[in-house]
């Protein structure tokens, strides 16, 4: 007994002396690696990739991304993705990345190590709409390209850069996902006579809402608020916001929130009937819905910030991505997943468009450019040529106990005219206006 | 009515959660003078070990009945070894430094621990919602509430009352009210602090845990989760007085009823209740509602 106890403890020990050990070896090769001299392979283009590879915003978001990228790198290196992208490299050259965790408190700093001691082409990387306001006017202070490839936040090109010259962003801002939201509504016969709302109180939360219910007046007049909550981002706990809800008894619930608590919502939502009281709106649920399965109630209206994932446009690049992405990380791709990809091809279409990877090469090529993806068409139109529109979509949560598959039904598309304000024109004095100009078929 | 209803029952939720989340960083705090950073790391590992248990095991189809067994066990296991791994392997040969030397310690011990999480269990969210969905909902004035959550209520009641009543009515809790008093003269009168101060940890790391394993439940076990409690629990601490078992739970009661009443009667202000409450308290109080008396030593 006594040595099965010891044992169990130097068995323990060892254990921790693995984390430990790891923990260490992991640390000291980060360290060593930073030490190294930047030396990018001769006729290589090397990318800095900023995403979330550790924190709350990792598992859902960060990781599905890098996860993309490394498919993505080896794909266009060897020439693999399938035309009009078959040829090898960015205009020739192969591919150099670095990884760089977005979870971190000195994210300028961070940026300014990539640009100036590992001396990349470019960086491409930020989920978080916080860390994308950090760094556009640091990107245009460095006069380095900078691909956003994911935040939201609709300020980047509106309030924030308003004349980028080397940022860019090549995935639709929140507004999209947020005049969508209301016109699906609408277009499914939803009851809609008050609303409420519960989104992370940042940026990304605010805004979303602020497009949300804007777009619910100019859609429904009659429309009223009936709660509007902005609990802090990670809070987990939202016990006392779903009574507020209920209490206020909305037929809909719009909400933004996405990663753990999002998920932490449905599953506190859902035990108390709210999503059987109201529909629920979750503008980046498709990136939970396959994990949660039977936990995500029927009804629950899904948006993935774009035409992602089960919300992609079939083609032949999409069968591509979708088969390489299951073949080798054993799930299918998710939205940042697929913003990920649509960013590197972008760049990929831009290069090779220029027949060179020279910075004011790619920048003139990028800017105005139109090109697919796994997700369609994707066109610069917004912010002198620097921010991305694209159509999207929304549909309905299904999901089949016999089969235990998660799908998605009654879905909707929008073209991106319908649901992205024109060039020249704020996001939300474009929604105040009724939509002026907005081409929806 | 309705309003006042929600927020005396979503106050009281909450106030159990801050409650089982902080006592053990309390109560490390109380006899040890360690400001445990570390404490999020167990919250987290309880967490993770509880939903990854109760992942494993529902996956073979028996009854949910038994999870609610598998929680206490995932949080005694996590608490276990991980607090006499920190307190044996690391804690040991650094007592007797300044306060603030100790917070750096557990600070690192904690960012060790977020490490090692994500070594075991990867970046992926974890749900085991399992528990809290089995004992169904109770209607109250026609808001419904999961019965789970009065479960943890009853857990916080049940853990207050079993510190309170094993310090203040046991041989073994009589003698660390003197180490807390006194740890030198507990020293001379053939007390083992040594042995207090181990079994003192393991006891509040395993408190830590169990905050964590009974939430996993609730909510999406993620990366991260340890960093957001141990901001809310040293609120709490703070407010109710640091090393205070009674404060702790005062200290939750007034954080949550108070984040209940902004979250109902003024959402914007939500975000910052608890600063206010804290700053109001501290006003008042600058050393919390029941701060330890110090004896001053010539």
């Amino acid at each position: 007994m006594a040595s099965g106890k010891q044992a169990a403890r130097s068995s323990a020990i060892r254990k921790s002396r693995h984390i430990l050990m790891t923990a260490t070896t992991l640390g000291l090769a980060s360290v060593l690696a930073a030490a190294a001299p930047a030396q990018a392979e001769e006729g290589s283009v090397k990318i800095g990739f900023v995403t979330f590879l550790s924190g709350g915003a990792a598992g859902p978001f960060g990781v599905p991304a890098r996860n993309a990228a490394e498919l993505m790198i080896e794909a266009i290196n060897a020439g693999s993705v399938p035309a009009p992208y078959a040829s090898t490299g960015l205009a020739g050259k192969s591919i150099d990345p670095i990884f760089v965790d977005e979870n971190s408190k000195q994210k300028n700093a961070d940026y300014q190590k990539l640009v100036e001691k590992d001396e990349v082409d470019m960086v491409l990387g930020y989920i978080s709409s916080s860390s994308c306001k950090a760094i556009a006017p640091e990107a245009e202070k460095a006069q380095k390209l900078t691909i956003l490839f994911d935040c939201g936040t609709p300020q980047i090109f509106e309030e924030i850069v308003t004349d980028p010259q080397y940022t860019f962003r090549t995935g639709a801002h929140a507004t999209m996902d947020n005049v969508a939201a209301a016109r699906y509504l609408a277009d499914t016969g939803a009851k809609t006579g008050s609303y409420a709302g519960i989104n992370q109180n940042y940026a990304f939360g605010q805004d979303s809402w602020r497009d949300f219910s804007a777009s619910m007046a100019q859609i429904d007049s009659n429309a009223k608020i009936a709660a509007e909550q902005f609990p802090k981002i990670y809070a987990g706990q939202y016990g006392s916001e779903i009574s507020a809800l209920l209490t206020s008894k909305p037929d809909v619930v719009h909400s933004s929130f996405w990663g753990g608590d999002m998920e932490a919502f449905v599953i506190q939502g859902s035990a108390r009937g709210i999503f059987e009281r109201a529909k629920v709106v979750l503008t980046t649920g498709e990136t939970a819905m396959h994990r949660l399965g039977a936990q995500m109630p029927d009804g629950t209206i899904i948006g993935a910030r774009g035409p992602h994932g089960d919300l992609a446009p079939e083609s032949e690049l999409n069968d591509w991505f979708r088969k390489a992405y299951y073949d080798r990380f054993g799930t299918l791709p998710t939205y940042p997943s697929y913003k990920m990809a649509q960013a590197l091809l972008g760049v990929k279409a831009a290069a090779d468009k220029a027949g060179s990877t020279d910075q004011d090469a790619v920048i003139g090529a990028l800017k105005g450019l139109e090109w697919e993806g796994p997700s369609g068409k994707v066109s610069m139109a917004l912010a002198n040529g620097h921010q991305a529109i694209q159509g999207t979509a929304y549909g309905t949560y299904e999901f089949d106990k016999e089969t235990g598959k998660a799908s998605l039904v009654d879905i909707v598309r929008y073209d991106a005219e319908c649901v992205n304000p024109p060039a020249g024109m704020n996001s939300i004095d474009w929604i105040n206006s009724g939509f002026e100009g907005a081409k929806c078929d | 009515m309705l309003t006042a209803v929600a927020i005396a029952v979503d106050g009281l939720g909450f106030a159990a959660w801050l409650f089982l989340s902080s006592v053990g960083l309390t109560l490390v705090y109380g006899v040890m003078r360690i400001l445990n950073i570390a404490h999020g790391g167990f919250y987290a590992l309880g967490a993770y070990t509880s939903a990854w248990a109760i992942g494993l095991y529902t996956q073979t189809g028996s009854t949910i009945a038994l999870t609610y067994l598998i929680i206490p066990l995932a949080a005694l296991a996590a608490g276990l070894v991980s607090g006499l791994l920190v307190e044996r392997g690391i804690l040991r040969f650094m007592y007797g430094r300044d306060e603030v030397l100790m917070v750096l310690v557990t600070y690192a011990i904690f960012l060790v621990l977020e490490d090692a999480t994500k070594l075991i269990w990867g970046t992926d969210s974890y749900v085991s919602y399992q528990p809290a969905y089995w004992l169904g909902t109770i209607d109250v004035f026609g808001l419904p509430y999961t019965v789970y959550k009065f479960l943890i209520v009853g857990v916080a009641i049940l853990v207050g009352a079993a510190l309170y009543f094993a310090l203040n009515h046991t041989r073994t809790g009589k003698l660390l009210l003197v180490v807390i008093e006194d740890r030198e003269v507990s020293s001379a009168l053939g007390i083992n602090v040594t042995l207090f101060f181990t079994v003192t940890f393991v006891i509040g790391a395993t408190l830590g845990a169990l905050g964590g394993a009974l939430t996993a439940p609730e909510i999406s076990v993620v990366p991260g989760i340890g960093a957001e409690i141990i901001v809310m629990a040293f609120a709490v601490i703070v407010i109710g007085g640091m090393g205070s078992i009674g404060g702790a739970m005062l200290g939750a009661l007034i954080v949550g009823f108070s984040r209940a009443a902004f979250v109902h009667l003024y959402p914007p202000a939500e975000l910052f209740s608890i600063y206010l409450v804290m700053a109001a308290v501290l006003t008042v109080k600058p050393y919390g509602l029941f701060a330890l008396s110090e004896s001053r030593k010539i």
